[in-house]
Parts: C-alpha cells; structure tokens; sequence
C-alpha cells in the first residue's frame, strides 16, 4: 500500500488530456515552423551524445600562462562510471608537466547549437582520485563570442560519486547554446602533483527546485572609478545566487550578457549589453543592472574627468632607444610591468589605452618594479633614461618618488650577491598634477649589462597612489 | 473501510476509479467532501478571536524544544492581509529573545474528532525556521504530553526546501520514537508555491497527503502504544526558529521569513 498512489484528481486530469490530445490530433498540422534546435539533454552518458566528432577544445597557451592547459588531459574511460559502462576522464597533469600544467578546455557541438530554454541546471556525476577542489566548472563558452559563459568555482570532490548541479541563471536566453561543458583544474591545492577525476551522466535537466535569489555586479560593491572619454571599462563580479534544492546558498559566476545594464547619464558613460562602459563627456554617470527584472547589488560609478591628454610623442630615432614602454618604438622583451609583490606591495595595475596609445596607470601605490628577466637588458651604450609621468588629481604635500635601476651582474641573478644600483630621486618640485612631466637622469651605473629591475617606490612618508607612466626608455 | 466504499457509490462518474479500493493495494487520497468548517482568512487584521489564541512567550524550555524565538500577538508577528495568514519570524532582540514569531491555536474554539482536515500553506526559506501546521489531543492540560496525542499535518525545516514530514505522537512512540514519515517534491519548492497539507482522519487510521498526494497512513497496528485519537484535537499554527530539531539559523537564513496560509478547510 505504501508504494501506490492512486487518486482521483489525477486520473481525472489524465482524461481530460486524453480528450484534449485526440481533439487536437484531428486538427491540420502546420508545415509552417520556426527554424527550431535540438532539445537534447544529454551531453555524455556512456559516450557523447550528440556532439558531433570534433567537440574538445582544450586550453592553449595565453597572456597569463604560457604553457597552457594539457592537451590529452580529457578521454573517455571505459572502466569506470557512475551508470553504463564509461565516464569522462580528465587528468590533471603535474605543475612541472611540460605538456601542460593544468587541465582545462571545452567540449563544443560540431554542428547546431541546442534549445536549452526547457532545462534549469545541468548536473552531472562526479568523483576524483583523491579528495579535491576543482577551480571551475560550467558552460556556455564557445570560443566565440562567449556570450553565456557560467561558472561554478571552487567544485569539492570526493572518492565517491556525487551528484553536482550548476544552475542556469536564465535559459530563456540559451536558445542555441553549442558550448555545453567547460572547466579548468589545476594543482594549486595538491603541491602541484596531479590526480584524475572523472564526470558522468551529464546532462541537463528541468529540476524546478532551484530558487534563484538576488545577483550581484562589481561583486556586490560600489565601485568608483575615475576614468577619460573614450577609456572604456568593463561591468565584472557578475555573480548570481541560488537557494539549491538541499537549502544551501550556490553563487555561480555569469556573463554579463543575462543582465540589463543601465547608465544614470547616458550623456556621460554609455553601456553595452555586454557591460563595457564608455565614457563620452566630463561628468558623472552610475552603472547599474538587473537580472530575469530584478535589481542586482552593487554598481559602478564613472567619474569621467574629460579628454586624455596623451604623453608628448618621443622623436629620438629609434636607433638611439631601447625603449622598456612605448607606443613609439619596439619594447624589449619585459618580465612584468607589475610583479605584484607580495607581501608588502598594495600596487594595482589599472592600464588602459586611449586611441590606441597605451598607458600604465599603478593605483593603491606603494613600490612595484619592472623586470627584464628573460634576458636581462644590455644598456651598456645607453647613457640616460627617460620616464613621462601623470598625477591625476593633486600631487600629495609630502610626495617624495625613488626610481631605483638594478643591475643582477654577471650571474644575472637578482640578489646574487653581485647586484649593483642607481637611485633616481624625484622630488614634488619636479612634478604637477595633471599635465605629463619627463624625468630624465644619466646612467650612473658602471656595469649595466644585464639590467633586470625598475623599482618606483614612495619614500620618506609620501602619500602619492595613484598615477600613469608613458614612454620609459633607455637612449643615447 | 466501508464508509470509503458507501461513500465511492455517491461519486457519479468517477466510481469506476476506484475498484479495488477495499483491499489495501490502493488507497484513495480523501472521501470525505462535506465542507464542516472553513477559516478563509478573508478579513483583515488580527486572526478571528472566535476561533484562535495566541501561546505568547518562550513557554517551558523553549516550548520544549529549545526554541529560540519569542511569540508574539503583534502584528508584526501576525496578521490577516491580502486573503491570507502572514506568521513572520523576525531576527530582533525582544524579551531577552533573539527572534519573534507567532503561534495560535484553536483550543477550546474549534476542536474536532475525525474528518479531514487540511491547510493551504506556503512556506518560509532558511536554515533554523521550523514553521508546522498541527494539533493537539483536547485534553492536553490534564493529561501528560504525548498521552493527549500529537498530529502533526506538516512539519518543514527551511534547509529542506523540497521535504516536509507528517507524524503521530502517542503514549510510546513520541518524539524520536514518533510515527513519521517524509514527503518530498521532485520538481518544485514548498517555498515558491503554496501547497496542501491535509490529514484524513477516522476512528483507526490517519492519513496524511500533500495536495493530491498520499504519503502516510497510520492504523493502530502501526503504533507501539495506545491508540490515542479517539477525541477531539485542536489545531496549531507556528513558525518556530531554532530548536532541537532544526538547529539555529546561520548567516545565510534571511529575515524576515513568512508563512502564508490561504485556509483551514474541515470536511466529514
């Protein structure tokens, strides 16, 4: 008795359908339709399922990592699964694996992309070969344009299998998704040694027991930023919240393209449905969003300031520079512009281009250095060097600026033990606010053959933090 | 039994359904239609003093359970609005307590012995909220609890968005030894839409259901004690937060929360 249930309300209504359905099964069936795309759920259950057969695009090489991601990380293992007789196998590689130091990458339809519009999660299957925390994983991206890319982070496995579901923040607009799967796991938490974890039974499914609650751009903060016409930002921290069918608080990371952006002044700063800002006239603009109707926490305000002035062109001949950063001569390879040290550097990097000149802008100021690693820089015909320099706003009362140039010497180490250095002070009657100043010094250094650092530092209390460097190079 | 098959013969045109119905591999979801009572929470303001009081306070040991909140009668608390009952428990330092909520009951206005009786309810979200619709043996001031008997219609803990669980208490089988079982929706939330919960109750069995949902039955032969719900019950509606049971909020349990109850509806 207690596995039947049996009622009269429903019978009722199934009737009811009945009659319904074979009324309308009399009826002319238009040849009229909608160009429509599959609906199909499944991604993998014992093999790809409707992927077509070129579907698995790994990670390459980029800006950030230029190893990039193990291209074999990703097979289908006919030895272990979740339901059938296979699963998806992903090996993470070790750190030091010259093939490719993590595991990443996207499986694509060869062919049209699916109505995703009836589903609210894909869910899958999953368990590693030891207890671990997998970076991302979610879908959406395509490699172009990646309009609709989501992304759980920081997923736990463990040694046995556990159902996992990734909300769908608004399917309404997945209505020919071709990236269906993408993730990315590295070793930072195992000590860089790698492990295997497999996926199965991925699909994805109308759950209807998935609340979504409110999102969030700028990751829930107002954030204030002061900026030029034409310098244009973008919308980021877009997260959305779900209540999950077991009562926890999921936030998956989403593309700005589900939300509807909004500009306080479009006179000011106009926005793009793909939240990148752009500043049109001096004044202030509040960038804000909604999501599936409702207002999301958090905003961007645009303080825009007017037209940037660019840093004088320089006119040396280029025979004569060896130039660290510029638009106007060939850059020497740099390590960074910015190394990030920490602990002790509170040095952001806030860069942005103008009409295509390029400008350093550190923010939060403390010291940061640029680095000539790889390979060191040979300024041994040089005899001067040269920075254009911009403080927005005020010069701080108390500003005091050292430039420190390094030599690592012949072992090309930075404090190998031969390291020598010039200092560069600039004082506040050298500098102005908001017009480009150039600092130019004699190369004092004896030996400067193998250059390998540019400190900027405040020094004696100086307040200053925030300001942009043009044009840094070497000449004779 | 009998009466369910007498009173199958008066359904015109579904009869034919519910051929069978006298063994015990089938069992319908309720008989009894005959409306007897119905609170419709249409006039706004405080609930109809006709048929409720209020329990006020932190009772005995948190009524028993731990509980965290202070019931009120304020509104704030508890109110008639818009057609439905709104319960809020709210996180405020009142009283010495870190919560307030509500809870009334029908004691001595409205108590019944048989039917069926059920609640159209939406439900409050969030770790530590404990809401139920329920009742109690008539004579629960003179006999020791759980020899007055405990009917609990429904019972939800916010974490469990998809569960909610129907239980008898009774002399031997109360609390962890209590005659309980879950409910769980697969494609929907108890807090996202409003739901029935209803309880069909005759001289030897209780049966418990969600909209057209059976999911309990309850006979003398189920129970380790003495059958006890051959009286009269009285009914109670709360949202308790914290407690034994659920546990107490944590920082994602949003307040204020609501429960919602569109109506009480008695059938014979």
């Amino acid at each position: 008795m207690k596995n039947t249930k049996i009622n009269y309300f429903r019978n009722a209504i199934l009737l009811g359908l009945v009659m319904v359905i074979s009324v309308n099964c009399d009826g002319d069936m238009s040849d009229e339709t909608l160009a429509t795309y599959p609906k199909t759920a499944e991604i993998f259950t014992d093999a790809p399922v409707g992927m077509g057969s070129n579907f698995y695009f790994p990670y390459g090489p980029d800006a950030n990592n230029p190893v990039g991601s193990k291209f074999s990380a990703w097979s289908v293992d006919s030895e272990v699964s979740y339901k059938g007789n296979a699963s998806m196998r992903f090996d993470v590689p070790n750190a030091n694996d010259p093939e490719g130091n993590y595991a990443g990458g996207i499986l694509r339809i060869d062919g049209a992309g699916r109505d995703l519009t009836g589903y609210d999660a894909l869910t899958f299957w999953a368990k590693a070969s030891q207890g671990v925390t997998i970076g991302e994983i979610g879908f959406g991206e395509d490699f172009f344009p990646n309009k609709y890319i989501t992304t759980m982070r920081n997923i736990s496995l463990g040694t046995n299998w556990v159902k996992y579901i990734i909300p769908i923040p608004d399917a309404s607009k997945l209505l020919k998704e071709r990236g269906v799967f993408r993730y990315s796991a590295g070793t930072q938490n195992t000590n860089g040694f790698g492990y295997t974890f497999w996926i199965d039974e991925l699909k994805f499914e109308k759950l209807g027991t998935i609340l979504p609650l409110q999102a969030s751009i700028m990751n829930g903060n107002n954030v204030v930023r002061s900026t030029f016409v034409g310098v244009t930002t973008s919308v980021t921290g877009i997260i959305s919240s779900f209540n999950m069918p077991n009562g926890i608080n999921q936030s998956v990371t989403i593309a700005p393209a589900f939300l509807n952006f909004v500009s306080s002044n479009p006179a000011v700063a106009s926005v793009s449905d793909t939240g990148v800002v752009t500043p049109l006239s001096v004044g202030t603009a509040v960038i804000t969003a909604t999501f599936g109707g409702q207002p999301t926490l958090g905003s961007l305000t645009i303080n825009c300031t007017g037209t940037f002035t660019s840093a004088p062109i320089p006119t040396r001949n280029p025979a004569n520079v060896l130039s660290v950063f510029s638009d106007t001569y060939t850059n020497v390879p740099v390590s960074y512009y910015n190394g990030f040290w920490t602990p002790g550097s509170t040095t952001g990097s806030a860069d942005f281009s103008v009409n295509g000149n390029n400008v350093l802008n550190y923010t939060t100021f403390n010291y940061v250095g640029i680095s000539f690693a790889n390979p060191t820089l040979n300024t041994t015909t040089m005899t001067k060097v040269h920075f254009d320099m911009y403080i927005p706003n005020n010069v701080p009362p108390n500003f005091s600026f050292l430039i420190t140039i390094e030599d690592w010497g012949p072992n090309q180490i930075d404090n190998g033990g031969d390291d020598t250095r010039q200092q560069i002070f600039v004082t506040a009657s050298q500098v102005q606010a908001n017009s480009w100043v150039t600092i130019e010094a004699p190369l004092t250094l004896v030996n400067r053959n193998n250059i390998g650092l540019i400190i900027m530092e405040n020094i004696n209390g100086s307040s200053l933090s925030n300001f942009y460097m043009d044009n840094i190079y070497f000449f004779n | 039994m009998k009466k369910i098959k007498i009173y199958n013969l008066l359904l015109i045109g579904f009869g034919s359904l519910f051929i069978g119905c006298e063994t015990d591999e089938k069992q319908t979801v309720i008989t009894k239609t005959k409306l007897v009572m119905s609170e419709e929470f249409n006039v706004d303001g405080a609930p109809d003093s006709n048929l409720w009081s209020y329990n006020i306070g932190t009772g005995s040991n948190g009524w028993g359970n731990n509980e965290l909140q202070y019931y009120t009668d304020r509104p704030q608390n508890i109110k008639v609005e818009n057609g439905v009952l709104k319960i809020t428990a709210r996180r405020e330092q009142y009283m010495g307590s870190s919560y307030t909520s509500a809870r009334i009951i029908s004691k001595g206005k409205y108590e019944k012995k048989y039917g069926r009786i059920e609640a159209r309810i939406k439900l409050p979200r969030g770790k530590g909220l404990w809401p139920a619709f329920w009742m109690l043996g008539a004579n629960s001031d003179t006999v020791i609890w759980p020899q007055c008997g405990e009917i609990d219609i429904m019972e939800y803990l916010g974490n469990s968005p998809t569960k909610i669980f129907g239980t008898v208490h009774g002399p031997g089988y109360s609390a962890g030894e209590s005659i309980s079982k879950n409910f769980f929706l697969s494609n929907s939330r108890f807090d996202t839409d409003f739901h029935i919960f209803g309880i069909e109750w005759d001289e030897n069995r209780v049966n418990f259901y969600v909209d057209d949902m059976l999911y309990h039955s309850v006979t003398p032969e189920d129970v380790s004690g003495e059958w006890v719900f051959n009286q009269s019950f009285y009914m109670i509606l709360n949202v308790a937060v914290g407690g034994i049971l659920p546990g107490a909020p944590n920082g994602e349990t949003p307040f204020p929360q609501e429960m919602l109850v569109d109506y009480i509806r008695v059938y014979e």
